[in-house]
């Protein structure tokens, strides 16, 4: 073969390539995107789950607001938490505002025991569609449907159904409070509480809003709307409307008084040692619902 | 299958309590007008409407109000409900109830509808939509042409077939009602070929009676769909989002044209309807003349008991109704039929993969893509399934019939026609305040000036 072919061919190649690099160094100029160099350390401390919990879509998108934002004390990652939202204020170097971590918890107690079936739903096993038909399997229209579409919304697998109750349990550890379950359920029975002093947490588990006789009739474990606990709290943080009682976790001091004059166990205590030995009665009833709900 | 096309109708006994909701209708729910302890005639208005889109509610027995609060509905969720204790059966004066028939229309059409609308007429195919929102004709809009939907919208009832052999006569005054209500010249009464009778009864009717022709019609599910019998009767397609009186066509059933009928010529307010209970189990499928909030199971009981092989209880059709959460829920305005199934058709088979077939969406009657349309819904990609015309949907179940994989197609395009419908609302709402805000300030400028 000719030598000259082939250095004609590397010469063509050399100087389309020359003409193609200043072209492209012209138009790099000419359209260049400036990017804050900090959104990609800010995007390398999120925890890069992309699970939409901060209320942007996806950690970029986070990313962008953090930085842009002046004050970054109403922006939180709820995977993260403190720690990464620290971390995040150094690069930027902004305050950052403690915010208490909170956690998905489940407010239904009609395991199946305690609320009988006495309806069959054949279709489609989602809870949205389900919710849509009919007010669902029980006598209970405001509960836990069951169909597990919390457990397919959470990207942690922090959530899933326990097959003995019937019911949703949230994994503490897992539980990154992005909030996904909550929206995902149709009956609005999932509420992201403050996770509380270690993991401590006194909640109604229950969100029937039927008359006492009527819910109680649904289900064993109802919240009557009785407002024994309401009476008994000494820090006014337990409301009840529409017949069921709500306990506001910013006042509640976890004296857990309500929940040993609940009639139907509807309260529930997680993560508190056991009581002293002088009401064994009440132990043995609270806490285990109280366990299986953990 | 039309079990119980032979049977005529027959009067259901007033049961010794009725339960009315006040939430019968599409639209506003009505507001009761009634305190507990009054007594009612059968007639006398208990609710009235709650806006434009909304119906008047009257009491269908005469007796004491009980009480006035939530009772479990169909569904299971718990609605206002006006519960009324019967004694006796005495009418309200002003209604005519003579079986004479009254021919001549003296009323004129702003009368009409106006009566329509006090009666508390709304469409008695099961849509319930109120009937004088769609003579309302809006202005720029002309009505060609009115149909009158005969097809029996579902397999199984028979309630429109058995109204059309007994009270031809009525319904086509009623149709000659409408026509002068709307100001139309012509009137197609569509009927399917599986009913030669009243086919047959209609057309030696309709001789008498000038610009209404009966239309016999191919059977095929879903004849009875408004945009299947436009398009059936007058060949003209309703375009994707129209409504039907943008092609120039109003529809009614002919269960409403005959409480339109009652309503104008007798005064009767709309407080019974018929009702078809059928079913293979069932031992009598009977058609019932029913009062208005009668418990659903004294149908049952009238039509020959609760067969022991009865998987569920359908309020409607086989193809689009819902089953009852429990028996003692009222029938409503919009109660067209009641359909038991027994165990072995009422369980659904065990879904499996999609093979492909696209049997979906050749018998999709709107000329949509079912399969693509349910996955889309169960991936939330709503934006993907507005872009796949799912606000089209009727929502008939021909896809989930036929899919031999037993796919729930339907229930999850369902899903997401309902969230493409909250969607597009907001957009609608969002717009529509923009627009205000706007007109707002563009008033303000001048004064300002």
């Amino acid at each position: 073969m000719d030598v000259s072919f082939i250095l004609i061919t590397v010469a063509a190649l050399a100087v389309t390539g020359c003409i193609a690099a200043v072209i492209l160094y012209f138009v790099s100029q000419k359209f260049k995107v400036y990017e804050d160099p900090r959104v990609g350390q800010v995007e390398s401390a999120l925890p890069g789950a992309n699970c939409g919990g901060c209320g942007f879509p996806g950690c970029h998108g986070m990313a962008c607001a953090l930085v842009k934002a002046d004050d970054i004390s109403s922006l939180f990652c709820p995977v993260g938490g403190a720690d990464t939202m620290g971390k995040i204020a150094t690069i930027l170097g902004k305050e950052v505002v403690a915010s208490a971590p909170k956690v998905a918890v489940v407010r239904c107690n009609g395991s199946c025991d305690a609320r009988a079936r006495n309806l069959e739903y054949d279709g489609a096993k989602k809870c949205a569609i389900l919710a849509a038909n009919f007010a669902g399997e029980t006598g209970c229209s405001y509960g836990c449907l069951g169909c597990g579409d919390c457990v397919d919304a959470c990207q942690f697998g922090a959530i899933k159904i326990n097959e003995a109750t019937g019911l949703p349990e949230v994994d503490d550890d897992k539980c990154v409070a992005c909030g996904a379950c909550a929206k995902a359920c149709p009956k609005g029975v999932i509420e992201l509480r403050n996770k509380g002093p270690k993991n401590r947490r006194i909640f109604v588990s229950c969100i029937n809003k039927d008359k006492g006789a009527v819910a109680m009739k649904a289900c064993k474990n109802a919240c009557i709307g009785c407002g024994k606990c309401a009476k008994e709290c000494q820090f006014g943080a337990i409301t009840v409307e529409n017949n069921v009682a709500y306990i506001d976790f910013m006042k509640c001091k976890m004296c857990r008084k309500c929940v040993a004059v609940c009639p139907t166990h509807a309260i529930h205590e997680l993560n508190f040692p056991p009581r002293p030995a002088a009401k064994p009665a009440e132990e043995s009833a609270g806490q285990p619902k109280a366990d299986a709900q953990a | 299958m039309k079990l119980s096309a032979g049977s005529s109708i027959r009067e259901l006994p007033v049961p010794a309590e009725v339960k009315v909701p006040v939430g019968q209708h599409i639209g506003a729910p009505a507001v009761p007008v009634v305190k507990v302890g009054d007594a009612v005639k059968v007639g006398q208005l208990i609710a009235e409407a709650g806006g434009f889109v909304s119906a008047n509610i009257h009491s269908p027995v005469s007796g004491k109000v009980k009480k006035i609060e939530d009772f479990v509905d169909a569904n299971g969720y718990r609605k206002p409900c006006i519960t009324i204790t019967v004694e006796g059966d005495e009418w309200d004066e002003s209604i005519d109830r003579t079986t004479a028939i009254r021919r001549e229309i003296t009323l004129e059409p702003a009368e009409i509808i106006n009566r329509v609308k006090q009666m508390g007429i709304v469409g008695m195919g099961g849509a319930t939509f109120p009937a004088h929102v769609k003579l309302s004709v809006p202005p720029g809009k002309k009505c060609e042409a009115l149909i009158i939907n005969g097809v029996e919208c579902e397999p199984y009832l028979t309630s429109d077939h058995r109204l059309m052999l007994e009270h031809g006569d009525e319904i086509l005054i009623g149709v000659k009602i409408l026509m002068k209500a709307l100001g139309v010249s012509k009137a197609y009464i569509g009927i399917e070929n599986n009913k030669k009778d009243a086919i047959e009864n209609l057309t030696r009717l309709a001789s008498g009676f000038e610009g209404i022709t009966v239309q016999p019609l191919k059977m095929r599910y879903p004849q009875g769909g408004e945009k299947q019998l436009i398009d059936a009767c007058i060949g003209r397609q309703v375009p994707s989002g129209k409504l039907p009186i943008d092609v120039g066509a109003v529809v009614q059933n002919v269960g409403t044209v005959f409480a339109i009928y009652e309503a104008v010529q007798k005064n009767k307010p709309l407080i019974e309807r018929i009702v078809c209970v059928t079913g293979k189990p069932l031992r009598e499928p009977s058609n019932l003349l029913v009062r208005i909030g009668t418990p659903v199971k004294n149908l049952i009981e009238a039509a020959g008991g609760m067969p022991d092989d009865c998987g569920k209880v359908i309020g409607g059709g086989p193809m689009m109704g819902r089953p009852y959460s429990n028996l003692d829920v009222p029938v409503v305005k919009g109660t067209s039929g009641v359909t038991l199934m027994n165990k072995a058709d009422s369980k659904r088979p065990e879904p499996s993969a999609c093979i492909r077939c696209a049997k979906c969406v050749s018998v999709c009657p709107m000329g949509l893509e079912p399969f693509l349309m349910s996955k889309l819904a169960m991936l939330g990609r709503y934006d993907d399934l507005r872009d796949a015309n799912v606000m089209d949907c009727i929502e008939c179940g021909c896809c989930s019939f036929t899919c031999p994989s037993n796919r729930p197609l339907l229930d999850f395009v369902r899903l997401g026609k309902g969230k493409v419908g909250a969607q597009l609302r907001a957009e609608a709402a969002a717009k529509k305040a923009a627009a205000e805000a706007a007109k707002k300030a563009a008033d303000e400028k001048p004064e300002a000036k």
